[in-house]
Order: C-alpha cells, then structure tokens, then sequence
C-alpha cells in the first residue's frame, strides 16, 4: 500500500536491561490506509502498547527503537528530534490512553482545556475555539455542552471523561489517532457507547486510527482490519470479517475457539495449552511452536517470514509454499460455527 | 434498588426444588459519612450507600447460579455475605437450612464453613507470597483437621494434579506462576476441605481469553466431577451464559431479573437486561441490529426514586418515577422487576430510543 498514513516496517524495540536486552516488538510490519482504522489485538504483554508508545516517540526509557522505519505520510518520524516529534504529537497524531485522566489536566475547565488544544493547533481566535469546544462536545454525545463546558474533569462520569479525551484527541484534526484500551476501564453498558463515538468520528473525518485492544468484541466493532499480535511479533493481519471468522494462523483460531460464544450450546471451549513466553523465555522459530497443535520440524528451527495468503498477511509455515500443507481458511476446529 | 423480589414468592417457586442456598431479602448499608466531628461542625446528614436492597434467590444442588451487573452493583458485597465474610445489615442467608448469619448457629457454623469457599478476582493478592504452595494448599487441611502429615503432603499432590498442575509444583512459591497458574492454586486450596459449594467473585476477570478458557473448563470439569454448586460472578455476559444454569441480573444493589440462562439471553424481559445484552459487541459479525443503552449509572449515594433504572429506561412511564417495581414471576419461569413488563407496555419496539 503506497498512499498508507501511516507505514510501519521490521520495527525493533528493545529494552537494556542488567541481564541482557529484552526484545519486545521483533520486526513489526503493518500499513494504516487513510480513513481506515486498524485494530491491534494481543494478551497481556503482547507487545500492544509498545507499538502504541514506539509510533508516538514514548517509550518508556531505557527502551528504544532498534530497527525499523515508522513513516506518517511518507515521512519518517521514529529518528526526528525530540522537539520535532513533539509538535507532531497532539497535532498530526492524536492520543487516546484507558484512564481518560492521564489526559486531562485536573485543574483546567474541560473548555479550557479544548479551546487551548484548537487554538494552539489551529490557529483560531478565542470566540471561536471555545465554539468549536462545544460542537465537539455535542458531536461526542455530552448533554448540554454549552453548560458541561465549564465542569472540571472529576465532575464527569468515566463514560464522559473518555468522550471528552476522544474530542480532545481529535479537536486538531489529527492525520492519525492511537487509541489504547480506550475502554477497557468502562462498565459495560458504557463502552458500547465510547467505542460508537469513536467510530464514528474517525469515519466523519476521514481520520485513521490504530485502535488497541485485548478485545475481541471491540475489534470487532470498531476497526476494518486487524493485527493479531504474540509474543512481540505479528502472527496475523487481515480483514476484521476474515480474521475473527477465519483466523488463518493456529494462534488466531484458538484465541477465537477460546472466546464464550453468545450463540452456542454452552461446548467446552477451546483451549491453548501453556502461556504465551516471557520476552526472556521466547523459543527459537515459531514463537508460538511450544503451544502450536500444527507444529513442524521446521517451526522449532526456522522463524517463518510474513507470507501473503488469500489476502491476508500471516507469519506461519503452513501458508510456505515449501511445506505441503492446505493452506485453506478454516474455522477453529470446535467453538464458534462459521 | 430495582426491585426487591418479594422473599415469599421466591420461596413458594424455589420450595420444591434441592436448594443449598437460600438468600432472602438481603439488605448491606455501607456508612460513608464524614467523620463526626466534620458532620457537627458542617451540618452534613449521614451518608448511607444501599450496597445491596433487598435480594432473595436459591441455589440449588449442583447447579451454577450466576450473578452479572456492572461496576459498584453489589455484586462482591452479597458474595462476601454468603461466604460469612461480612455481616449483613438485614435479611437471612441459609446454607443447607443453616442461618449462617444466626447468633444461635455460631457452634454448627465451624463444621458448616468447610463446606463453602470462596475464589477471589485477583490471584496475586490471595495467595500469601512467602508460604510455598504446598503450604498454602495444606492450610484448610490443617485448620479443619481434615489430614496431617505424609497424608496432607499426599492430598496437596493430589489437588495440584486435579487442577493440572504438578506435586513438584507445591514446592514453588507464589510469584514463579503466572496469573493463570496462580487461579488454579486458589482453585486447589479452595477445593482442600472438600467443599460442595463455591463461591467464585470474577475468577477469570484479571485473566487473558486463552487462560479464561482453560480455567474455566477446569470449573464445568471439577464442577461434573465433585457435583460442585457454584455461585458465579462476573461482568462479562457472555462468560456468565457460557457457565451458567440460571443467571441473575444486578442493578444498583437489586435483582432486576432472574431466569435460566439460555432464556435470558433469547429473549431477555426486564428493560435493563435487554440494554445489557444489547450493548456486547457482536463478535460473530451477524450485523445484528443494535442500540446501546443511553447514560450511566446514578451515583449510589443518590439513587433515582422509583425503579432506579427510569433515567435510562426508554420506557419509562410516570409509575416507574413514583413506585419501587417488585418481581413477579412470568409464566416462561423469569422472575422480574418492572411495572411495563407486568403491566405489558414494555414489549416490542422501545419507544423514542435516543440515539447516543
Ligand atoms: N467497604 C465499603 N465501604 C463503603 N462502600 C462500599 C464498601 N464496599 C462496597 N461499597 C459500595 O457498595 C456498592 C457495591 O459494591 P460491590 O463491591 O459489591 O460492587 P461490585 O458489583 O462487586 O462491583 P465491581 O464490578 O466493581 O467489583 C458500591 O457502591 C460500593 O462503592
Ligand atoms: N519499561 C519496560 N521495561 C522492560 N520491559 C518492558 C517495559 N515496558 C514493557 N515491557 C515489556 O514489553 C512487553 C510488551 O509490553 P506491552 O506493550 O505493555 O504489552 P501489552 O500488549 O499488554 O500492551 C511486555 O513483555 C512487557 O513486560
Ligand atoms: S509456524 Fe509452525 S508452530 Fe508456528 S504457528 Fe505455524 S504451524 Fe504452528
Ligand atoms: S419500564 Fe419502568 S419499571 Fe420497567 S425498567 Fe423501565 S423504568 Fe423500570
Ligand atoms: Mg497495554
Ligand atoms: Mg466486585
């Protein structure tokens, strides 16, 4: 994909650390379309968030970028300087993180907060920003914006908070936004209603957007596409329909076979033996061959590369032409019907 | 609270059946005033939080009741009164006849405690971080005088391995297992003094799906084998369809609908229900029609008068402002809380649902 907003290829970020350098992204590779939004999906540790703080230049130190090429637009920003990167963040990309508190100062208005954001990046007279402000609001879903205007963060609700972040995220009109776990702190019944707004603006606007998260249900709601992520390393990219209904790689489908169905008898569901490895513990090949029910010769010894397969990307040895295996889409073998 | 279920019918419609659990019109105030000294000098009035208001349902034999809602519902306050761990402030909780809560039970409730037990959310701070495993697991054993010596180190082998761990495992501490391990360690310590009953608050809640699915395969598995009684908690809907027999739905501190399972879900009564199931997000991509529910919950300080759903029910009428709806059983077997569900005005298409 050339006309990509945002490209990322063979990205490394590595963590020193007293008993050696622990890798936590090995060779990351994804295209974000314009208007699309992609959702990175993975367990605990997966390497989400890291991908998250690698693209916007905030890694927590001493990690850094090892390898790779993070481009926005064509242009490489994962080696600007720091001032460079700065006026990029907030303005070209704009951030969503799961505690709507780390994003909000607790002393300023939410108005103020907003009108300073509008005016810094565009440029508007004060009037005017603080009427964008309330637009916003109202395009967020927050009742009588012109009063809610005034409150302080802590006199929202954490449903509210959140939507003011998403307004917040998007008021510069951003070419990118990252969102990670936008939702995971919300009940239930407000979630839904976050993860909509969010959404929908991004459509409205044209905006892209990587969108992290360890559920599937959001995923599956929210985003066109999808990166499945293990163990610092992509097992899949695909269409959100293809991947959640037809997971290609192995991890993929007893990640789904393992999800409760809302549909089903109730069957036992399906189970990944193990845990996914410590960044200290990852075995050679296949990281995933340990747990792998389809595991070869092959996958203890050689990592298999990203391979192209019925447009998708996946990174496992039975979609290389040199193993003779089908290479055919399948359901997971028990749990969820197709 | 969204209703309480009148204590006499749950009885008239639970009587027949084998119930290990029987808890009626439990009721839990928390005091969250400012001191004394700030209130006199202030004028603030006392500040009670109706955790739980009034809940009565049974458990039967070897079945998994379920209990859902959302954050601050009451649902960790009415499991820690059921296991014994914290006093109800009215209502009764019966374990096998036995009102645990009774003065007068104080003597029988020694043999009693060994028969229920409880898994926690969070398996990291359940587990004492300096007693080996073995040691956590031969606590129970010890305290209820069930096993000593070579029998006990014989009986931790044995638990570890029913929860697909390994006898040399015991010799390991806490923080060498991961989250998922850790969950089966209180697993085997729970299941030490041969409960029939568990209560189990969010086990799986600070786990990944792929370590979800074993553990809770672990449950269904222990639960056909021993014949376990489970009462499971959880905010996850589709985790709770999944284990559950009969599931009940918790708003603000009340039962707005108990019913079976797979009923619920086909088709849910109480207008909250619906919202609920109406808000997971549709991972099977069926394109299946929805509309979140509008709003949050109301501050528990301060709840809404009448059915404490109302502000986000799109069928609320001027009844449910004035008037607390009380269950009352539909004939497909749910027990419900709702004046236009009972009256029939709640029924197909909600009426001028706001969009969000
Ligand atoms: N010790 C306490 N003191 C004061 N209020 C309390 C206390 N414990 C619980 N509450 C209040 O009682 C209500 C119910 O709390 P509870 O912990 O039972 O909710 P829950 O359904 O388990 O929620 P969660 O999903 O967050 O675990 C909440 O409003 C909570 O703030
Ligand atoms: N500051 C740090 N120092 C060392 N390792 C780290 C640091 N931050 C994250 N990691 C490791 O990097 C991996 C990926 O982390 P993260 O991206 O936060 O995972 P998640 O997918 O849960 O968001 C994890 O193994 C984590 O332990
Ligand atoms: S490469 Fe081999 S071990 Fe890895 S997922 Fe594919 S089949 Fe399994
Ligand atoms: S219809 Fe009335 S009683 Fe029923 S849930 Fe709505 S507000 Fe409550
Ligand atoms: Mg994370
Ligand atoms: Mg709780």
């Amino acid at each position: 994909m050339t006309d990509a907003v945002l490209s990322v290829r063979n990205l490394v970020v590595e963590f020193p650390t007293r008993r050696g350098i622990l890798r936590a992204l090995d060779g990351i590779s994804f295209d974000v379309g314009p208007g699309e939004i992609l959702g990175v999906v993975g367990e605990s540790g997966a390497g989400k968030s890291i991908t998250g703080s690698a693209i916007i230049g905030l890694l927590d130190p001493p990690g850094r970028i090892a390898g790779g090429e993070i481009r926005l637009k064509g242009e490489r920003i994962d080696n600007l300087p720091t001032e460079r990167l700065n006026r990029i963040r907030g303005k070209r990309i704009g951030m969503v993180f799961q505690d709507p508190l780390t994003s909000l100062n607790p002393l300023f208005t939410v108005g103020q907060q907003l009108a300073e954001t509008i005016q810094h990046h565009l440029r508007l007279g004060e009037r005017e920003s603080r009427q964008r402000a309330i637009d916003l609001l109202a395009e967020v879903g927050i009742p009588a914006p012109e009063a809610r205007i005034d409150n302080y963060p802590h006199q929202f609700s954490g449903g509210m908070r959140q939507r003011v972040v998403i307004a917040l995220a998007l008021c510069a009109e951003p070419d990118f936004v990252i969102a990670d776990e936008p939702t995971t702190a919300l009940d239930v019944s407000v979630q839904a209603q976050v993860i909509q707004v969010f959404r929908r603006l991004c459509r409205e606007r044209g905006t892209s957007a990587i969108l992290i998260t360890h559920d599937m249900g959001v995923i599956a709601e929210a985003a066109d596409r999808v990166a499945v992520l293990y163990a610092g390393r992509i097992a899949e990219v695909g269409a959100v329909r293809d991947v959640l209904k037809r997971p290609l790689h192995p991890y993929t489908q007893g990640l789904m076979g393992s999800i409760p169905s809302l549909t089903g008898e109730g069957e036992r569901l399906v189970q990944i033996p193990g845990a996914m490895p410590r960044l200290n513990a990852i075995p050679e090949g296949c990281a995933f061959n340990p747990r792998c029910p389809r595991v070869m010769d092959i996958c203890r010894r050689e990592r298999p590369p990203l391979i192209d397969a019925d447009g998708a990307c996946v990174t496992c040895w039975l979609y290389d032409e040199r193993t003779e295996q089908p290479p055919a889409r399948e359901a997971p073998a028990v749990g969820r019907p197709a | 609270m969204v209703g309480p279920a009148p204590a006499d019918l749950v009885a008239r419609r639970e009587a027949a059946s084998d119930s290990v659990v029987e808890v009626r019109g439990l009721v839990r105030d928390f005091d969250v005033s400012a001191s004394w000294l700030h209130r006199t000098l202030s004028g603030e009035p006392r500040r009670v939080v109706k955790a739980v208001g009034g809940v009565s349902f049974d458990i039967r034999r070897g079945e998994t009741l379920a209990l859902v809602g959302e954050s601050g519902s009451g649902k960790s306050t009415i499991a820690k009164m059921v296991v014994g761990l914290l006093p109800p402030t009215a209502g009764s909780i019966r374990i096998d006849g036995t009102d645990i809560w009774d003065p007068a039970n104080a003597p029988k409730l020694r043999d009693l405690r060994r028969r229920f037990q409880m898994i926690f959310q969070d398996p990291f701070a359940s587990l004492n971080p300096r007693w080996r495993v073995r040691d956590i697991i031969a606590e129970p054993l010890d305290v209820f005088g069930i096993t000593r010596g070579r029998a006990t180190r014989d009986r931790v082998g044995e638990l570890l391995t029913t929860v697909k761990l390994t006898p040399e495992d015991g010799e390991k501490y806490p923080h060498q297992f991961s989250g998922g391990q850790r969950q089966r360690i209180c697993i085997a310590r729970a299941l030490a003094s041969e409960p029939e009953f568990l209560v189990c608050d969010e086990p799986t809640s600070a786990l990944d799906v792929s370590v979800q699915a074993q553990i809770l395969n672990l449950m269904r598995d222990l639960q056909d084998r021993l014949g376990l009684t489970y009462l499971f908690i959880s905010h996850n809907l589709a985790v709770v369809r999944h284990m559950a027999d009969r599931i009940g739905v918790l708003y603000l501190g009340g039962l707005a609908e108990v019913a079976p399972a797979k009923a619920m879900f086909r088709d849910p009564r109480h207008p909250y229900t619906r919202s609920l199931i109406d808000a997971i997000p549709d991972i099977d991509m069926t394109g299946r029609e929805r509309t979140p529910i509008t709003g949050e919950i109301p501050n528990p300080l301060d709840p809404p008068p009448g059915c404490t759903f109302h502000p986000r029910c799109p069928f609320a009428r001027e009844r449910c402002r004035r008037e607390v709806p009380r269950a009352f059983a539909e004939a497909s077997g749910a027990l419900v809380a709702c004046h236009g569900v009972e009256e029939g005005w709640v029924g197909q298409a909600p009426a001028g649902q706001k969009a969000v």
